[in-house]
Order: structure tokens, then C-alpha cells, then sequence
């Protein structure tokens, strides 16, 4: 247990060091954090987030999830719902009770979805109800249909597709193609405030850490050692008698809730929600970070989303023109040379124990 | 009462008779080998047995009078039955002592596994099975480090572990050295002491040192039994091994 | 000529073959019979080149041919007909027998007169799908397509397995043949044991992975084959 304490130790470390000196430090200080390095280290725990929950499907179940992003953007836009309701009557059409989205639209009053965003409480629970009813009713049907593999990447790629075809749609309800943004406060505290973006990186910092801790108590667990039996002879689990469908369920759901915890948390910093979050290619990438960093250890799916999308700032201020094939190169030369992704530079016990073989490779043989 | 009864079952793929009107009776405590040629429906046989395949027609009774083929491969499992492969499925990323605990008899849903913790009853019974297997040894071993004949003997272990009634033992000493092939079949006659076995195989040296009743299938249907001897000398099945 | 000389072969851990020594001469049909999963096909699979062995050489020609892949054996003319005839069924006839043009020098690359003349009812099948042909007729394609490379081995898999009886006698008829015209070496791995015995000049039975009993068909005993052969 002492040594699964050390990802969540760091993270809230640093969270906190970044923190402290974003706010105790003179703005004109060699020490000195901006607040947009703030945000930015926010948002990449929020990535962080997400990745830990693909890599619990992943890594220790072996399904491959494309449309995982769409788990976190469903967590993002209910608390989005929550910060439109708090900007009231400061917004552009000065209209206390709708969006001003809506009063574009022409529409008179808030569609029934929306009653109850104007407390935080309803948010919260609706950022992580919400993709967990989703992912349950499709996880529902999708492994008891036995699909797995190619297929079900394939599926979830749709899902993801379709979801943001839908919010695309301007009389959808919720911003359309802009989405919902210039975002004032929540919980009475104005976002753009550096005290504000402080707190949110460390509380982000925490419930990564928790989301961690939860999620080695689940692998360490009898559970968890059906996972990874699962994950490696799925016809065998069920000759001795276990469901694979309902042990897949529970975790794909669980998956589901911590990424829209992560969207949530996300929405907060970033200060915006689009339909471009349900972007497929979203998707992709977040599989990339758990690639990148090792699937099958958790701490590897932190790590591979911190430093891709660490790889992906500099590389845009570094190469404008180019950055798009740096990150390919990046990509290839990991999977070619790295099959086992960071995490396999340091494999020992853990990692050789319950990760897989040939992280990206063996996809396809499924 | 007999402990397994198939009952005229039939099994067509695409037109290929796999199984033809196949009656098979087994006594509770019994041994069986089961052999033939290939295409025989050995693999199929048991195929239906352990629910992975419905028959087109015909029963399957299993103890008193439950009907194996309204049930599913877990339903089955879970009565008693149960089946180890020709090519060794153990979970080659869990221990030996890990896969015997998957293995183990006991509530397989997911909210028990949740909150269970190893129990001195659980750990007695991995022990206990260890020994029988002879992998004591290999206790905390990966499985994917051990030789194909320990695999086989992991895989009996943990089929002994669900606590069958009846286990379904498909080719278990083909791949193996000779010395793992005696070994295995002072094993499986160890086993029979409280349980049923049915074996199939084509390792004729190794149906004999079993010394039990032989079943021999042929084009989806039984073609002769009786000792082994019965059956070597039985035209019928000599014409089929020759090719005729 | 073929010499296999004491080799092993494994599948993972599970070893299939222990320490096998075989002999194929020009001009002579060499029969492998034995029961199932005694290791025929493994034999023949590491001889073509399919699975590689664990230990022992193959020699062809007095090369050694161990590591080489089998396009490289087929090239050296090894030719394999394996079981379930594995013709393309998409494919022509014309189209199946052409493949076998891979391993010849663009100057040669022509179906011989001989392959027809053996088996007769392939000309009148050019243009029909392998797919359509009847199991009888897809083994005398695949034996003929094999012939196409122009073989110096041949390696035959179960060519009865599953096909009618005047069609196995054909078959039986082309071996014949081709081991008399002493150019050819040939191995076939049966199980029909008439069959076999009245085609082979040597024979040799397998069991467990080894060769248990062989000699000059003259010199085995036909009950000794039968016991090893049977139940």
C-alpha cells in the first residue's frame, strides 16, 4: 500500500509547490508560476484523470475503449450546465434565467434538463451519473453480446461520433457548435481569479490521487485479479464459472464516472465546453497517453497524459508548422521502440506481474 | 442412477454431421477414455457437454435429471462439470496459488469478489490441491514460467478446485515428456478416487497405463466399447484406424 | 535427397517431435503412417519449413536447409500438398495451377503437357473456381499444382482423407508413377494403411513424436504396422 501512496504523493506535491508559487510569490519573480501555468498543470491532471480511467479498462480489462473522451465531455458539459446558470444575469442579453445561448434561440424558458443546474450539488452528481448511466446502458449490451476487440473499439468510436454530431445541434440545448463559455465564478468564486485557479489545481491534484487510490484498491482486490483474468483468457473465466459480462459492467462503469469527474474538474479550468470535446480523435489521443506511458500500471497512464500533452505545448510553441508530426514521432517511436510504453523502462514486480504483453501491439490479436 | 447420459445427440455444421444420434452412458465414480480418429466429434462431444454447443437433437442428463442442454457454459460449470483443455489456458499472469484461488469453488459474482479476502479455509484447500498436483514447489511461481507438463498439471488443479463432480479431460499428455506422461496418469487415477473422469486421447500407451473402460467414437457415433483390449481387437475398429 | 536427421520440434513448451530421423530417396515413395497427433504433420510442417525445430538439421541436397524459409525451400524444389488440399477456391483452375509459377524462372513458367495427362480432368475444368470443385477434384488440383514447380520432393499430406474411392485410386495411380520415373522423391503421410502400403517402397511408423518402426516395406511386419496403427 506504502508504495501506491508515491503517484498521488508526487502529484499533490507539485500541485502544491505550483500553487504556492503562482501565489506567494512576487508576479515579477524569478520563481514566479503564472496563472497560466496554473491552468495548464490543472488541466493536464485532468487528462491524468481521464487516462486512469481508460487504463482501468484497458490495461487490466483489456477493452479497448476509442470513445472514452466522451465520458469525460459528458461530465464537462453537466457542470458547464451548473457555470451558465451561474454567470445569471451578467451575461451578454442580461437574462437572470437563460443562457444566452437560448435567448438567441428565441426560446423562452429552460428546457426541463436544465432545472436544478443552478446548484453545484446537481452538477457534481450529474457529472458522474450521467456518463455512468451511458456507459451502462451500452456496456449492458455490448458485452452480453460478447462484442470485444476490434469491434467494440469500433463501436465506441460511433458513440463517440454520434455524441457529438448531436451536441452540434444548435436546438439541442446546450450552446450547439459554440458550446457554453465565458464562464464568471463558481460557488461565488470568479474562476479567472489566481486564487481560485490555485485551489482548483490542487483540488484536481486530490481527486486524481483518490481516483488513483481507488483504482489499486479495485486491481489489488479479488476483483481485480478476475480482471486480469479476464483480460488474458476471457473463455477460461467463464468455463470456471465467473460472468465476464458483469465484472466488465462494473468496471466500465466505474471507468466511466472518474473520467466525467475528470471533465468536470476540466470544464472549471478551461473555461469552455464544446461538441469538439466528443471529437473522436479525442479519443485516440487519450489512448496514446496510456499508450505512451504503459498500460496495465496506472501510474504509467499519469504519466504518458502529463507528458504527451506536456510534449504537445512545447511542440506547438516550438514547431508551429510542425508540431503535429513531432507528436507523431513521438508516437511511433514509442510504440516501436517502447511496446510496453514508459512504464516497461522500469519493469519490475508490478508492471511484469499484471501488465500485459506488447501494450499497443497486441491489440489488433484481439 | 447414472452420472452422465447423453441421450441420442445429434450436431450438424453446416451440413456436416459432427454428431450422429451419440448415446454415451457414464457411472458416477467411473473413468472413461474416449478415443477414435480424427473427426471422430470427440471435441464436439464435449462441446455439448459443457453447453458451448446446442445439439440439433437429443438429451443430455447429468445426475438425477437435469438437462445440460437448456443451460449455458457457466450454469454448467457451476453444476459440477468441468472441462480442461488440450492446449493449457492457465492465467499466465497470476501465480500458481493465484490461479488456483480464481479456480476455487465459491460465490463468482462480482460484488463477493469486491470485498473477499483470503481465508485460512481457502488457503487450506489451495494447499491441499497443490499437493495433489504436485506444483507445492511452484507455489508462488508465474504460470508462465512453468514447463508445458506443469501447466497441464496447474490446469487439472484448478479444474479440482471448482470441486467437480466430473471432469472433461481433452489430450492431457500430448507435449508431454514421458516421465510427465506416467506421472499424469498416476494423477488422474488419484483423482478418480472421488471423482468421475472422462478422457480423451490419442496416446494409446497412456489409455493403457489408465487400465478403464474405452469408448471408441467414429463419425459422430459410438463404434465399439469395452476394455482396451476388447476394443483393439474389435474389427470394426481396426477398419477404422487402418482407414478403411 | 532428404535427410532429416534426429530433430525436435515444440509447439510453446509442448515438445512434438523427439529426435526424428528420416531418409527420402529419389525415385521412391517414402509412407509416414501413424494415429493422430503423433506428430506426421509437425514432421512435415519442419521440413517445409512451416514451424521451425528445436533442435537436430534437415538437409536437402546435402545443404542444410534448417533455417532457411520456405519460400527458399520451395524455391530449391520442395513441394507440399498439405492436408485439406488448402487450394484457392476463389481462384480458377487455370489460376490455381499458375501459382505454382512463383518459384520458376520467367523462362519456364508453363503448365506442362505431364500435369494434364495426369490428371485429365483438370483441362476440362480450366475456367470453373477452385471453390466449385468436388474434394476428389480439388486433390488432384493441389497435387497438380503442386507438380506445376516442378518438384524434386514431394510432400503429401492425407491426400485420401475424405475423398471418394475411384478418385484414390487415381491418386494412387500418379504416385505410382511419379516415383517410377526416378527423379522424384516423395513422402506421404497416411493414415488409410492399404493405401499406403501398396504405394511404399519404405515405410516408417510413428508414435509419441518418434519413429517407432521402419524398414523396406518388404522387411516390416504387417501386424507389427497394424498394432502401431491402430487401437
Amino acid at each position: 500500500m506504502r508504495r501506491s501512496l508515491l503517484t498521488p504523493a508526487l502529484v499533490l506535491g507539485v500541485a502544491i509547490v505550483l500553487a504556492g508559487l503562482n501565489l506567494a510569490t512576487p508576479a515579477a519573480g524569478a520563481l514566479h508560476v503564472s496563472s497560466y501555468v496554473v491552468s495548464l498543470a490543472g488541466k493536464y491532471l485532468c487528462f491524468a484523470i481521464l487516462a486512469l480511467a481508460l487504463d482501468l479498462v484497458w490495461g487490466y480489462v483489456g477493452i479497448l475503449s476509442l470513445g472514452h473522451a466522451a465520458f469525460f465531455a459528458l461530465g464537462g458539459y453537466a457542470m458547464g450546465m451548473y457555470l451558465m446558470r451561474e454567470i445569471g444575469a451578467r451575461g451578454v442579453y442580461a437574462n437572470a434565467r437563460l443562457p444566452d445561448f437560448m435567448v438567441f434561440l428565441g426560446w423562452h424558458d429552460l428546457p426541463w434538463y436544465w432545472l436544478g443546474f443552478d446548484h453545484f450539488a446537481v452538477a457534481a452528481v450529474m457529472a458522474v451519473l450521467v456518463p455512468a448511466a451511458l456507459a451502462f446502458a451500452f456496456g449492458w449490451f455490448a458485452f452480453r453480446a460478447r462484442v470485444g476487440g476490434v469491434y467494440l473499439a469500433i463501436i465506441t468510436q460511433a458513440l463517440t461520433y454520434a455524441l457529438m454530431l448531436a451536441f452540434f445541434r444548435n436546438d439541442m440545448g446546450f450552446g450547439g457548435n459554440n458550446g457554453m463559455t465565458d464562464f464568471k465564478d463558481v460557488l461565488g468564486l470568479p474562476l479567472h481569479a489566481d486564487a481560485t485557479r490555485a485551489a482548483l489545481l490542487v483540488i484536481t491534484a486530490l481527486v486524481l490521487g483518490a481516483a488513483y487510490l481507488a483504482a489499486r484498491a479495485l486491481v489489488g482486490s479479488r476483483f481485480g485479479k478476475v480482471l486480469v483474468a479476464v483480460r488474458d483468457a476471457e473463455a477460461r473465466t467463464r468455463f470456471l464459472g465467473y460472468r465476464p459480462e458483469a465484472y466488465k459492467l462494473v468496471v466500465w462503469v466505474i471507468s466511466a464516472a472518474i473520467a466525467g469527474v475528470g471533465g468536470a474538474l476540466y470544464v472549471m479550468q478551461v473555461g469552455i465546453i464544446n461538441p469538439s470535446e466528443f471529437a473522436p480523435a479525442n479519443s485516440i489521443e487519450a489512448v496514446i497517453w496510456v499508450a505512451v506511458g504503459g498500460r496495465g500500471t496506472l501510474w504509467g497512464a499519469v504519466l504518458g497524459a502529463v507528458l504527451v500533452n506536456f510534449a504537445k505545448t512545447w511542440f506547438t510553441a516550438a514547431l508551429p508548422e510542425y508540431w503535429l508530426f513531432g507528436l507523431g514521432a513521438l508516437f511511433i517511436g514509442v510504440t516501436l521502440l517502447l511496446p510496453k510504453g514508459l512504464a516497461g523502462l522500469f519493469a519490475r514486480g508490478p508492471v511484469r506481474r499484471t501488465a500485459p504483453r506488447g501494450a499497443i501491439a497486441e491489440e489488433g490479436a484481439r | 442412477m447414472t452420472l452422465l447420459y447423453l441421450d441420442g445427440v445429434s450436431v450438424s455444421f453446416d451440413g456436416f454431421r459432427a454428431l450422429n444420434a451419440l448415446s454415451l452412458v457414464l457411472e458416477p465414480g467411473e473413468m472413461r477414455a474416449v478415443i477414435g480418429p480424427n473427426g471422430a466429434g470427440k471435441t464436439t462431444m464435449m462441446d455439448v457437454i459443457t453447453g458451448k454447443t446446442r445439439p440439433d437433437t437429443g438429451r443430455v442428463v447429468f445426475g438425477e435429471d437435469t438437462d445440460l442442454t437448456h443451460l449455458d457454459e457457466p450454469a454448467i460449470a457451476a453444476l459440477g462439470i468441468g472441462r480442461k483443455f488440450q492446449k493449457p489456458t492457465v492465467f499466465e499472469s497470476h501465480s500458481v496459488a493465484d490461479n488456483l484461488l480464481l479456480a476455487l469453488a465459491g460465490d463468482r459474482r462480482a460484488r463477493r469478489t469486491l470485498r473477499a479476502r483470503e481465508t485460512a479455509d481457502e488457503n487450506a484447500r489451495i494447499e491441499a490441491i497443490l499437493a495433489t498436483v504436485r506444483l507445492a514447489p511452484e507455489r508462488n511461481r508465474m504460470a508462465a514460467a512453468l514447463s508445458h507438463g506443469q501447466k497441464q498439471w496447474l490446469e487439472i488443479g484448478m479444474l479440482l478446485a471448482q470441486d467437480p463432480r466430473l471432469l472433461l479431460v481433452d489430450e492431457p499428455v500430448a507435449g508431454m515428456t514421458d516421465a510427465e506422461t506416467e506421472q499424469t496418469a498416476v494423477l488422474l487415477r488419484d483423482i478418480n478416487r472421488t471423482r468421475s473422469v472422462v478422457v480423451v486421447e490419442h496416446d494409446m500407451a497412456f489409455v493403457r497405463a489408465l487400465g478403464v473402460k474405452v469408448t471408441v467414437l467414429h463419425e459422430g457415433a459410438v463404434l465399439s466399447e469395452g476394455s482396451i483390449d476388447h476394443v483393439s481387437e474389435d474389427p470394426r475398429v481396426v477398419e477404422v484406424y487402418l482407414g478403411r | 535427397m532428404l535427410e532429416v536427421a534426429d530433430i525436435t520440434l515444440h509447439y510453446g513448451a509442448a515438445i512434438a517431435l523427439r529426435g526424428v530421423s528420416l531418409e527420402a530417396r529419389p525415385g521412391a515413395v517414402t509412407c509416414l503412417l501413424g494415429r493422430n497427433g503423433v506428430g506426421k504433420t509437425s514432421l512435415l510442417r519442419a521440413i517445409m519449413g512451416a514451424h521451425p525445430i528445436s533442435g537436430g538439421a534437415i538437409r536437402w541436397d546435402g545443404a542444410d536447409i534448417s533455417r532457411l524459409p520456405t519460400h527458399e525451400r520451395a524455391r530449391r524444389g520442395i513441394a507440399w500438398v498439405p492436408q485439406g488440399r488448402d487450394i484457392f477456391p476463389l481462384l480458377t483452375v487455370r489460376e490455381n495451377l499458375e501459382t505454382g509459377f512463383a518459384v520458376l524462372p520467367r523462362g519456364q513458367r508453363r503448365v506442362s503437357d505431364e500435369v494434364f495427362e495426369l490428371f485429365p480432368v483438370l483441362r476440362s475444368m480450366l475456367g470453373r473456381r477452385g471453390g466449385d470443385l468436388s474434394g476428389g477434384q480439388q486433390q488432384q488440383l493441389a497435387i497438380a499444382r503442386a507438380l506445376v514447380t516442378r518438384p524434386r520432393l514431394l510432400l503429401l499430406d492425407e491426400p485420401t482423407e475424405g475423398i471418394q474411392p475411384s478418385i484414390i485410386k487415381d491418386i494412387g495411380r500418379v504416385i505410382e508413377l511419379l516415383g517410377a520415373r526416378g527423379d522424384m522423391a516423395i513422402l506421404l503421410v497416411e493414415q488409410y494403411l492399404d493405401f499406403a502400403q501398396a504405394l511404399a517402397q519404405t515405410i516408417a511408423v510413428m508414435d509419441r513424436g518418434s519413429i517407432v518402426l521402419a524398414g523396406r516395406r518388404e522387411e516390416v511386419e504387417a501386424a507389427d504396422v497394424r498394432r502401431l496403427v491402430a487401437v
